[in-house]
């Protein structure tokens, strides 16, 4: 779907504040909206698995990376280059499953998370819920099903940020668009 | 001494406030704007809600830009004088947004509350098409809302609309106090 148009955007970057801070009032709304932190949780991946589904395409577009060979590659490229690309940070891959079907991204520095603390009326709130949905939505669209959350996160203490991901099967080619 | 007032509670406040700068893709930023936007209005029924909603959401990411501006940029030293705080707007605040300064600033020549600033090609719009049948909708109102929010946490209470007009145009409209108070200023 991409579109001839002289407004094109590539690798055009910017200061990371206007998007960290507009995340952050994004957050601030959906608490204001919903009763309890699950509700929040669950609409932030769900607008982050719309984002993934858009976003898919303009990173095949940009990377010209073909399709991967297994799970492992797939996440070389997430980590290495979309990672790269759209927050300008590279986490690190680590803790693989011994079946080589789970992996944990380590973030250093979580761009969405400057500025932020979280109070403690939401102690179940996962801040950066979002990402789970853009990966999820991301390669739902090269036809693998991944289960995607957040184990730790420095907003709530922890050390580091780590998302860990689930390879859950490979679905069939020709699946009906925007049918989840 | 307590504890809690010799050991920050979370990482936040050992930070350094001039950070390295950071960046990310246009992108993903556009992205994320435009799911903010079907969010919005997903939940209004009418143009002026959703910009009145997009405008609320940028009057967060406001509130929280002026203080770390200030402290950054100012030496802590807030604005006094309605001209200082346009400058302050059309300069530092849009350089810490856009990476770059307001196309123009400009004051309305039959009336002394308003100003305007003006963007040809606003990056808040840069990817938004808008629909023929509401053609008033303009997502910069998101703009809107983050200048009122610097201003009126800067003491100078105002309203902020935004209109189509030599490109997107934010119509800054201060309160009459504002006015009278910058006047008495001058006299000095």
């Amino acid at each position: 779907m991409s579109r001839q148009s002289n407004r094109t955007t590539d690798g055009k970057k910017m200061n990371s504040e206007l998007f960290t801070l507009t995340y952050g009032a994004l957050v601030t709304q959906l608490c204001k909206d919903y009763e309890n932190d699950e509700e929040v949780n669950k609409q932030l991946d769900k607008m982050g698995y719309n984002i993934g589904v858009r976003l898919i395409e303009d990173f095949l577009a940009r990377s010209s990376i073909g399709r991967c060979q297994d799970f492992r590659e797939t996440a070389d490229v997430i980590a290495k280059v979309a990672f790269k690309m759209y927050l300008g940070i590279t986490p690190s891959v680590t803790n693989w499953s011994p079946a080589g079907d789970e992996l944990s991204l380590i973030l250093e520095s979580n761009p969405l998370v400057d500025f932020v603390e979280l109070p403690d009326n939401h102690s179940s709130l996962v801040y950066s819920n979002l990402l789970c949905g853009v990966l999820r939505g991301a390669l739902e669209m090269v036809q693998m099903a991944v289960d995607v959350k957040f184990a730790l996160d420095t907003l709530r203490g922890d050390n580091v940020t780590e998302i860990r991901m689930k390879f859950i099967k490979r679905m069939e080619e020709n699946f009906p668009a925007g049918d989840e | 001494m307590e504890t809690r007032f010799t050991r920050g509670k979370s990482a936040i406040l050992e930070r350094s406030l001039t950070r390295p700068k950071t960046e990310v893709s246009v992108s993903a930023f556009a992205l994320l704007f435009s799911e903010m936007v079907q969010y919005c209005q997903s939940r209004v029924y009418s143009v002026s809600e959703l910009q009145a909603r997009l405008a609320d959401l940028g009057q967060g990411v406001g509130a929280s830009l002026l203080d770390v501006l200030v402290l950054r940029e100012k030496n802590g030293k807030r604005e006094t004088k309605v001209l200082n705080i346009l400058l302050f707007i059309k300069v530092s605040v849009w350089r810490a947004l856009f990476g770059k300064e307001a196309d123009k600033l400009e004051q309305a020549n039959d009336d002394d509350k308003t100003y305007y600033i003006i963007e040809k090609e606003p990056l808040i719009n840069a990817f938004i098409s808008v629909p023929k049948e509401n053609s008033t909708l303009n997502c910069a109102a998101f703009t809107g809302g983050v200048v009122e929010a610097i201003l009126t946490h800067s003491g100078f209470p105002a309203k902020v609309t935004v209109h189509w007009h030599k490109g997107t145009t934010l119509m800054i409209k201060f309160d009459e106090v504002v006015i009278a108070r910058d006047k008495a200023l001058e006299g000095r």
